[in-house]
């Protein structure tokens, strides 16, 4: 037992600060995004997703311009972001298609202007690097109140409006009807996911952040069908897919090349990848097999052994 | 061409034989058979889920039965068949598209092939007949997307007529029309299937607007099918065994009126047509 | 720089025309992925010392393939955001192999137009004719299943096939462009341009050549004034393509609204 926790826990795992530091925000992070990311994944707004994501990646390297923690920067763009898009495209599918990719496109540029002008008022290099591809052993001891507030808050404003975000997520109309403000709740789901994916941003990094919002989630909807199963699934898979990509990050330091992590991020990503390919092959292999005694169905039927094929069963 | 050298005039260009569809372990449509014969005009009648467009879907080879064959002028099915034109049930034309309606009916004439087309000044030309056939054409340089309903309809219906197909298909193309719009589009529908002798097999929920123009129907309900002329099938003997229950046809003002029980197609009227009484071709029932 | 003006006329030609079928798919999603995500392969081809071009070109082709394989399967952003997030996550990992990455990572993102080297223009003019021949090769089609794909299915066009031509052709599209211009001018060349002529023209013909008009205009206009600023060009084309599209929106929208009055 105690060979096989050191074979998985390289030495000094429990004890490092940055470890604890990262499994704390990464877990609270994987939650929300895994609570987010639902609505995100039935309401088919991946793209507008990831355009925060990067979006905001214009907001983090202008704050590390301004000398701000890049959080504050990810969320202040990505916020004003979402509510373009909403304000945009609307109702039709092109539209809506159309104003997340011009948004994307723009905040891209100012990204671009933003890190040029960091990579030539500072001498330090990586800072492109940090802000698209993140590292969670970096992230700073105090900024952790912060990061726990806002995911309070967004899942507190997801158990609010939970219901509501179910009808208008099946039919716009339908949920106007019942006298959901339909607009508004709109606009105040993509600021909470505008939040949900800065706050992935700041722990895996901006372009892929994307992984955490979107992975979990669409895993969850593989395994569940239930709406509300799939916020607590989705969120198990998130917090399994980060612990396990820090844990394996760390251990990475042994790896080849001796002496150098593997970016926590990576692991992260391809974990989250790994989940919904299983996912997808387990339903798949439950479907077949349905699917297998639903064909010899009609022959029981037609030869008169059951008339309902489901009572035979 | 569409001339099929061992098919004649009197043979069917539709048959449907003991055709059964099962999906996700439930029988959608049970030994369906019925015959459309060249240039007539058939209604398919059954109400919101009872398989129409499943049935459609069958006759055009995209969805496998679980028995039965059919037919499409005296040959099997095959995965594309060129004398069928389908108009589908939900189209979005979406107004962000850059496409006019004399595009959406160019598309038709060879929209699966590949390459870009060519001969421009012929299909200009068939293009502008095929408007002026179905009345469209002094909207046909507009955006598609922002016609109304009856427009785009008109529009969808040459888009699938300019390949000279010998068997039109018609998903549902009258819901969403005010009552105007539906008469001018079944009278079209009439017409084109007069002159250019069109069979045509269109679906609906409600029979009435349909009835004048009406050659034969089949009628679904609980996955099974009844079919005969309006007189054969609108019966209460008929309408009784296909819901399983007892249904009452009262003649009103020279109206047909179908009274159920508490699940079947209570206040559905039906003008009465002439015609004998004769027995359905074919009832198929459990 | 006359290299540069070559170059940039060469990738506006080709990002209008494939930016057309782009907005006409709603494919704004998978325009970004495949060349963005083709980012990561650049990266390990430098890491193991080959042209990054080949790297590019295999995690384009790849991630085209993938997604539309995943896709098949579940939902259709989903596969993409997931498809694409693997590819940047490789990257992010060949990146932190590599020695001197923040001038190539940046480059390769945000695009370097003023430095074209001369040996690299035939290669992006032979790419760009494959692609454009390409898409008049499935022209109807993909109108065809882009308008009414159940009419496509029966008659017999295969739906999944021709999405993954188009897959491939924005993959053949963004290998040879990226190198050049970045992943950012790419997407920002392909969606701005298409969509400000698809909002002002009714036939495809004339969008699809408004859409090369805009394009070259854009990236024109932009390669100068990087060129006075000394700022990224990225910058300037993002900025230009949503400026000239909300522009059309409004034009539109005001003469609809004279048209209604009048
Ligand atoms: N892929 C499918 N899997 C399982 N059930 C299906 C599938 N497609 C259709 N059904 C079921 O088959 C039945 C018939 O569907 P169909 O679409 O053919 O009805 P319809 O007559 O066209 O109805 P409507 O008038 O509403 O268009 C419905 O009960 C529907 O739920
Ligand atoms: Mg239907």
């Amino acid at each position: 037992m105690n060979q096989l926790l050191r074979a998985l826990f390289a030495p000094g795992f429990f004890a490092s600060g940055p470890v604890h530091a990262a499994l704390v925000v990464g877990a609270v992070v994987a939650l929300v995004t895994g609570a987010v990311g639902v609505f995100t994944v039935i309401r088919g707004q991946a793209f507008a997703g990831h355009a925060l994501g990067e979006v905001g990646s214009a907001g983090g390297s202008a704050a590390f311009l301004g000398g701000a923690n890049p959080l504050w920067g990810f969320m202040g763009i990505a916020v004003v972001a979402a509510g373009l898009i909403e304000l945009l495209g609307l109702h039709r599918p092109r539209a809506r298609d159309v104003a997340t990719g011009l948004v994307l496109g723009a905040g891209l540029g100012l990204a671009a202007l933003f890190l040029y002008l960091d990579a030539t008022s500072s001498s330090t290099t990586g800072v492109a690097v940090t802000i698209l591809f993140g590292s969670l052993f970096a992230v700073s001891q105090q900024m952790l109140p912060s990061i726990v507030a806002l995911s309070a808050v967004s899942l507190v404003v997801i158990a609010l409006c939970y219901r509501m975000l179910l009808l208008s997520s099946l039919s716009s109309d339908l949920a106007a009807a019942r006298g959901v403000p339909v607009r508004a709740l709109g606009i105040a789901y993509l600021v909470i996911m505008a939040v949900a994916v800065s706050l992935a941003a700041e722990t895996i990094g901006a372009i892929l952040a994307t992984a955490l919002v979107v992975g979990p989630p669409a895993t969850a909807l593989r395994l569940t069908k239930r709406p509300g199963g799939a916020l607590v699934v989705a969120g198990l898979v998130g917090v399994a897919a980060v612990w396990l990509g820090i844990v394996l990050a760390y251990d990475s330091y042994y790896w080849a090349p001796a002496g150098h992590g593997w970016p926590v991020s990576f692991f992260v990503v391809a974990l989250v990848f790994l989940f919904y390919l299983v996912a997808g092959a387990v339903t798949g292999i439950a479907e077949a097999r349905r699917r297998r005694h639903w064909e010899t169905a009609p022959r029981l039927a037609a030869s008169g052994c059951a008339e309902h094929p489901g009572d035979a069963a | 061409m569409n001339v099929l050298p061992d098919h004649g005039a009197d043979d069917p260009i539709l048959s449907v034989d003991g055709v059964s569809v099962w999906l996700s372990g439930r029988e959608v449509l049970h030994d369906v058979r019925f015959r459309i014969m060249p240039g007539e005009f058939t209604g398919l009648i059954g109400s919101n889920g009872a398989g129409k467009t499943t049935l459609f879907r069958v006759i055009l080879g995209l969805q496998a039965s679980s028995t039965g064959s059919v037919l499409v002028g005296g040959r099997p099915l095959t995965r594309r068949n060129p004398i069928i034109g389908y108009v589908p049930q939900k189209v979005f034309l979406d107004p962000d598209m850059p496409l006019r309606a004399r595009d959406v009916v160019a598309l038709g004439l060879d929209g699966h092939r590949l390459g870009v087309p060519l001969g421009w000044r012929r299909r200009r030309q068939a293009v502008d007949a095929m408007l002026d056939a179905v009345d469209a054409r002094h909207f046909a340089d507009a955006r598609v997307g922002n016609l109304s309903g009856g427009e785009q309809q008109r529009v969808l219906i040459a888009h699938a007529l300019i390949s000279r197909p010998r068997l039109l298909l018609l998903d549902e193309p009258l819901a969403n029309l005010d009552i105007r719009a539906e008469g001018e589009v079944v009278a079209l529908l009439a017409r084109i299937a007069r002159e250019q002798r069109i069979a045509v097999l269109i679906s609906a929920h409600d029979v009435n607007p349909l009835l004048p123009v009406l050659d034969r129907l089949v009628y679904v309900a609980s996955g099974k099918t009844a079919s005969g002329t309006t007189a054969e099938v609108i019966r209460a003997e008929v309408l009784s065994a296909l819901y399983g229950q007892h249904v009452d046809v009262l003649r009103v003002h020279g109206r047909i009126l179908v009274v159920a029980g508490a699940e079947g197609p209570s206040g559905v009227t039906f003008e009465e047509t002439d015609g004998a009484a004769v027995g359905p071709d074919i009832v198929s029932l459990r | 720089m006359v290299n540069t003006w070559i170059a940039a006329t060469l990738v506006a030609v080709i990002a209008g025309v494939v930016g057309f079928f782009v907005v006409l798919r709603g494919a704004a999603f998978v325009a970004h992925a495949i060349p963005h995500g083709a980012f990561g392969g650049a990266a390990g081809a430098v890491l193991i010392g080959v042209n990054p071009i080949a790297g590019l070109g295999v995690f384009a082709v790849g991630g085209a393939l993938g997604i539309g394989w995943l896709g098949r399967r579940g939902r259709h952003d989903v596969a993409t955001a997931l498809a694409l997030v693997l590819m940047l996550g490789l990257g992010a990992l060949f990146l932190s192999f590599s020695v001197e990455y923040a001038a190539a990572i940046y480059s390769l993102l945000f695009g370097e137009v003023l430095g074209v080297p001369s040996d690299e223009l035939l290669p992006i003019a032979g790419l760009g004719i494959a692609c454009i021949a390409a898409l008049a090769l499935l022209y109807r089609p993909l109108m065809l299943t882009s308008i009414t794909p159940e009419v496509a299915e029966a008659r017999g066009v295969r739906a999944q096939r021709i999405e993954t031509g188009f897959l491939l052709v924005v993959a053949l599209a963004a290998t040879m462009t990226v190198p050049v211009v970045g992943v950012l001018l790419m997407f920002s060349l392909m969606i701005g341009p298409a969509a400000t002529a698809g909002s002002l023209t009714r036939s495809p013909r004339n969008a699809i050549g408004l859409s090369v008009l805009l394009a070259l205009a854009t990236v024109w206009l932009a390669v100068a004034v990087s060129y006075l600023t000394n700022l990224p060009v990225g910058f300037f084309v993002g900025t230009l393509g949503a400026v000239s599209y909300g522009c059309a929106r409004i034009w539109t929208a005001r003469r609809r609204g004279r048209t209604a009055t009048a």
